[in-house]
């Protein structure tokens, strides 16, 4: 493999990982307040097709994402309002949204659109368009090895590749560094002694999971306006639950998400690299095989190198005052 | 107090003993939720720009409504009591089946292999052998997830989902490359052999002179109603059964009994899986006669609310089972009869239903038992 097919890999790894690293903090900051999210897939499908929808209809990237991140979070207030009000199954919750929204995307599309349950095809100002860097293209000629990467891997991306890679130091800062992450860790691992200091648990996961719907409605709005031009059904195919995946592969911390993420996207990068590849002894790789790569290395991570990953203690238990 | 209790009998029930019959528990609630999760879903064909009550008629006319019809409704009845049959049995171990879907595929996969193979013998032989064929394929795809649950700790709700994924992709790359019938476009087998096509209802009980109209209902429907007396018998009735309902209902006291919960973690999720195979013998061996891409068509999800919303219990299962196939066979009629709805309504009303019967499942239930309790102890102060 040669120096610029390594850097096309690697630019197709951030292009994935986007999307991912959004999702897997918004599950961060979900896990940590002690409410186990698996709807991040429904989540990001309904971003994705909000913010298809709306970019359509008004012509603007902006409030085609402004309409993700509020579909998001009101799906994420159900959530709350079944897990974290009426004590419900956090699970089961999770699921059914993830089944509702797979249901209710293409049934609004085809009644909204008429385009057979997709979005009408976004134009180039609907759509969040690369950016390329200051000095891009003068440094990728000048400067060897640093100068193409710089070009090639750190510039022309979008501008919510360039956020979400903000929001993982911004994360790391909210969750270690500020009181408001003091508090959300402790609601996690010992809601009642957050309880006894007066602090409301209910209201503190109440806002942790707003944060998740804006982060997974933006992740589901790079989908449909940055990744791609429109929305079509089940477009996230599986990205929610590789997003939990590596949210438990990185221990539910922020740096070591970010690089489960880049993991999984570099499989699913390389993935696209090896279809129709022939490689010396095994011959061609049937591409369905090669596509089930980022599902089989999620298992084998889980069952190998996490182990017995220590989740936030109270995760996936609904807090009861009296108990 | 007491004696208004054994006069009303309440603590009869299988709900918390001295506070609501059981009937409240197990039939109003279920209803009650079932109720909000359709206003929910008429405000959907609200949005959408469609009048609800009539959307609703025709779903209940599109199930129930004539002869074909309800034989299509129990024809799809069939594969949610396998599949909620399959969640429930992995409920009753503490675990959350998400990989019903994949399980099924890969025992209709087994299945149809029987069915491939065995082209030429008769169906009663055929069926035996890809009940077990399907039965083992089934429960070594739910295996896997299970041994790394029990024994690695990795989350049975992530690993499930990625096998379904796995299925997926191992029957894709099958039915294009290697099983696709030769000379033909479409990726799916050649047919089995008539001889060992599961019969029809219609002609089973043509024959010994009971006319019904044709639909896809075939014989696999009098498996399923013989696996919900299977699974009754296995669950309260057996060892097995009590030491997964043990594990379930507390892990460290099923250490303390000398029950171990690995063993029994695997032990229900091969059951699970098993019973999500049997899908195939519906759809595969009962009416495709054939493997085709894709049969399972989201049925493995559909357990979970059919599971939920039967209370984990055979009886309750096999109308949930009734429930979903009516809605399923109503929804087609709805999306034939309604322009602007599509199929896709069905699965969110199947969301709706598996919110509000699962998560939501304590909306209603303070309230009603405050409102019982209220007016069960008001002729008890009169009298």
């Amino acid at each position: 493999m040669d120096y610029l097919t390594l850097l096309s890999v690697l630019d197709g790894t951030v292009r994935t990982a986007a999307p991912l690293v959004l999702a897997a903090l918004a599950g961060l900051f979900a896990e940590r307040s002690g409410v186990v999210d698996i709807g991040l897939e429904g989540k990001m499908l309904a971003g994705a097709f909000a913010a298809a929808a709306a970019a359509s209809v008004t012509g603007s990237p902006w409030l085609g994402l402004l309409a993700a991140v509020g579909a998001g979070i009101l799906l994420s207030m159900v959530h709350a309002y079944a897990t974290v009000t009426h004590h419900g199954n956090q699970v089961v919750s999770g699921m059914a949204i993830n089944i509702l929204v797979a249901g209710l995307t293409p049934t609004l599309a085809f009644a909204w659109f008429q385009q057979g349950g997709q979005t009408p095809i976004l134009q180039s100002g609907e759509r969040f368009e690369s950016i390329a860097l200051p000095l891009a293209d003068t440094l990728g000629g000048a400067v060897p090895v640093l100068g193409p990467l710089y070009r090639e891997v750190i510039s022309g991306h979008n501008i919510l590749v360039y956020a979400a890679a903000l929001a993982v130091p911004a994360a790391a800062w909210v969750v270690y560094r500020s009181r408001f992450g003091l508090r959300l860790r402790a609601v996690g691992e010992n809601p009642s002694a957050v309880d006894t200091a007066g602090i409301s648990v209910a209201g503190l996961r109440y806002q942790a999971l707003v944060i998740c719907g804006a982060l997974t409605g933006a992740a589901g709005a790079y989908l449909s306006t940055a990744q791609g031009a429109g929305f079509v059904r089940d477009m996230t195919a599986g990205m929610g639950y590789l997003a939990l995946a590596a949210l438990i592969f990185g221990k539910w911390r922020p740096a070591p998400t970010l690089f489960a993420c880049l993991l999984f996207a570099l499989a699913d990068a390389v993935q696209i690299r090896l279809q129709g590849v022939a490689i010396p002894g095994i011959g061609i790789i049937p591409v369905q095989f090669i596509q089930m790569l980022p599902y089989v290395l999620t298992v084998l991570l889980l069952a190998g190198f996490v182990g017995k990953a220590v989740a936030p203690k109270a995760s996936g238990i609904p807090y009861v005052k009296e108990r | 107090m007491a004696s208004g209790t054994t006069a009303t009998g309440i603590g009869k029930g299988f709900g918390q003993p001295g506070e609501v019959p059981g009937w409240v528990n197990n039939a109003l609630l279920p209803v009650l939720n079932l109720v909000a999760a359709l206003v929910v879903s008429s405000l959907v064909i609200l949005a959408i720009g469609e009048n609800p009550l009539a959307a609703m008629e025709v779903l209940l006319y599109g199930s129930f409504g004539y002869p074909e019809a309800i034989g299509f409704t129990l024809y799809y009845a069939t594969n949610f009591i396998f599949t909620g049959l399959a969640v429930s049995v992995a409920f009753h171990c503490g675990l959350f089946n998400i990989g019903g879907e994949g399980q099924a595929y890969i025992g209709g996969l087994a299945i149809g292999l029987v069915g491939l193979a065995f082209g030429g013998m008769p169906w009663p032989v055929v069926a035996a052998v890809a009940i077990v064929a399907g039965a083992l394929g089934g429960a070594a795809w739910a295996y896997i997830p299970a041994y790394l649950q029990a024994k690695r700790g990795s989350h049975i709700v992530i690993t499930t989902i990625m096998f379904n994924f796995i299925a997926a992709s191992i029957m894709t790359y099958l039915l294009v490359d290697v099983l696709i019938a030769p000379g033909q476009q479409s990726p799916e087998s050649r047919q089995f052999d008539q001889s060992t096509w599961l019969p029809f209802m219609h002609e089973a009980l043509g024959r010994v002179g009971i006319e019904i109209p044709n639909s896809p209902l075939n014989l696999s429907f009098v498996w399923a109603l013989a696996c919900c007396a299977l699974v009754w018998v296995f669950v309260w009735h057996t060892r097995w059964g009590y030491e997964i309902r043990t594990v379930g209902q507390n892990e460290r006291a099923a250490v303390y009994a000398g029950i171990s919960p690995s063993r029994n973690i695997i032990l229900a999720m091969a059951i699970s899986g098993a019973l999500a195979a049997f899908v195939g013998l519906n759809e595969v061996l009962g009416v495709h006669h054939r493997l085709i891409l894709g049969f399972t068509g989201g049925v493995g999800f559909v357990g979970i609310a059919v599971a939920l919303m039967g209370r984990n219990h055979p009886v309750g299962i096999v109308l949930a089972a009734l429930l979903f196939g009516a809605l399923y066979q109503g929804g087609s009629e709805l999306a034939f009869e309604f322009p602007t709805i599509n199929r896709e309504m069905v699965v969110v009303i199947q969301g709706l239903v598996i919110l509000f019967a699962g998560a939501l499942e304590n909306l209603f239930k303070a309230r009603i038992e405050a409102l019982f309790r209220r007016t069960v102890r008001r002729p008890a102060a009169a009298g």
